[in-house]
């Protein structure tokens, strides 16, 4: 265990992610302009917002897997990166272990079974035993339901089952917080259901989550609070009741009524 | 004009003997090219265009841009001129080596770069260093692409360590030319050790095909 990871402790009502005037561009294209925003303990947010909004871009930012140019984003505490300049190698890797993140594309590791898979990372980075490390990882497989695909290689798994892998993977490190990007965009629509489940079950079981979706009906029963981001700031944010229902910006209406429409 | 074997089946202790310092000095040198290209390959991916980056591209400008034969001569008849004398096997070795990893480099290059990006972030995102996540994540799955190129490359590594016998290492090549001196039998001597080569290289190659369905088989290839 490192420096960084002992000290992070409780921090009373201090928020788990602080963001402020958070700015990313790509070339000459601005992607992020200027974002503030505070993620509490326990808090579920779910940002939704048109593709190209940044929402992606955003949580990216929250573990350093990309670099912004301008403000500053504090994780626990500790600065990620401040006016550009990335948190050293060793403190950021410290601080990624804090933060669990689940991509779209499952990214499992496919030259490795499942459960080696969930354990890599406790072992290589906590100092964990093989047998300590496994028999973590099944009782986080037994809490998504795969328990008997503990051998399995990730390539003979379904995408939903891939998916909760991928969050079991990410649990094994004992994250303060859940960045989720767009976890079932990838899926058939038959095999969201099962992925959806396991992060209700984690938002109830206290974790604090930050959620890029496109699933309307997760955002309103599982939201704390709903961040509608649009061409890279955030039109307005507050709890699901409110931005479904009475939306105060004409863009949020704009949005929802596309996405609503749909179905 | 007829074929005669015979003088060269006579020699056969001294082609069998060719043939093992042959395995000797490609065994060697695929183990130093493998290291070497492994490290130029690794090098040629750090970000920006850093001195490392450069000193790895400069590496494989010169050594694969370069006649081989060139860079044996140099090693063998060039660097006694600064007093650095070595045996004419450890010559070949560096020499094939240096030559060879030049080219395994771009093979380790290409095959990292084919693994999704998304890898990378996955293990850095659990909190892996770049070179954790390099060993455990990124290289296990490279490796097995990279077998159908290397299995090409030491086939040509086999096949060039003729040029050794150039070094007067005892190897097949220079074994084959021994026995035309005292025969004169050109055709049957260079018919035989081409057989030979072949079956080196046939050999080489099967196990390659080998390793690589095993490594599949064990879902190491998604």
């Amino acid at each position: 265990m490192n420096a960084l990871s002992r000290e992070l402790a409780p921090m009373g009502d201090a928020p788990i992610v602080r963001i402020r005037g958070l700015k990313k561009s790509f070339g000459a294209h601005t992607v992020l302009n200027g974002i503030d925003f505070d993620v509490a303990l326990s808090q579920v947010v779910v940002v939704i917002g048109p593709s190209g909004s940044g929402k992606s871009t955003f949580l990216r930012c929250c573990n350093g897997l990309e670099q912004p140019e301008g403000g500053t984003i504090d994780i626990c505490g500790h600065r990620l990166v401040d006016q550009g300049v990335m948190l050293k190698e060793q403190s950021l890797n410290a601080l990624r272990t804090e933060v669990g993140m689940v991509f779209q594309s499952f990214n499992l590791f496919p030259h490795l079974s499942v459960l080696d898979n969930i354990t890599l990372g406790p072992r290589k980075l906590r100092g964990a035993s093989k047998d300590e490390a496994a028999a973590a990882a099944m009782a986080l497989l037994r809490k998504v339901g795969l328990e008997h695909k503990a051998h399995a290689m990730p390539a003979s798994l379904s995408g939903g089952q891939k998916q909760r892998v991928a969050i079991a993977r990410a649990l094994a490190m004992h994250p303060r917080v859940m960045l989720f990007d767009e976890p079932t965009s990838a899926l058939d629509p038959e095999l969201v259901g099962e992925v959806l489940q396991v992060m209700k079950m984690l938002a109830s079981d206290g974790m604090t989550m930050v959620v890029v979706t496109h699933e309307m009906g997760f955002a309103k029963e599982v939201a704390d609070v709903v961040v509608v981001m649009d061409a890279g700031a955030i039109v307005e944010a507050g709890p699901p009741q409110t931005i479904f229902s009475a939306p105060t910006q004409p863009r949020t209406r704009a949005f929802l009524q596309a996405v609503l429409s749909r179905a | 004009m007829e074929l005669d074997f015979s003088p060269v089946l006579a020699g056969w202790a001294d082609i069998a003997h060719g043939a093992a310092v042959t395995i000797e000095v490609t065994a060697a040198s695929l183990i130093l090219s493998c290291a070497i290209g492994l490290l130029i390959g690794i090098g040629r991916l750090t970000p920006g265009r850093s001195v490392v980056y450069g000193g790895c591209s400069a590496y494989v400008t010169f050594f694969r841009g370069t006649p081989l034969l060139v860079q044996l001569f140099l090693l063998f008849f060039g660097l006694p001129q600064f007093n650095i004398m070595l045996p004419a096997f450890l010559c070949g070795v560096i020499g094939l080596g240096l030559y060879s990893a030049s080219y395994v480099s771009e093979i380790v290059r290409g095959a990292i770069q084919s693994i999704d990006r998304g890898q990378m972030e996955a293990a850095r995102s659990i909190g892996m260093s770049s070179s954790l996540a390099m060993r455990t994540v990124i290289l296990p799955q490279a490796i097995v692409r990279m077998i159908p190129p290397l299995g090409n490359e030491f086939i040509a590594l086999i096949k060039n360590s003729a040029l050794v016998s150039l070094l007067t290492i005892d190897d097949l090549m220079h074994e084959g030319q021994k026995i035309i001196s005292v025969t004169y039998r050109s055709l049957e001597v260079y018919l035989v050790i081409a057989l030979v080569y072949l079956m080196l290289t046939s050999s080489t190659n099967y196990l390659l095909q080998r390793a690589e369905r095993r490594l599949r088989a064990g879902g190491m290839v998604q």
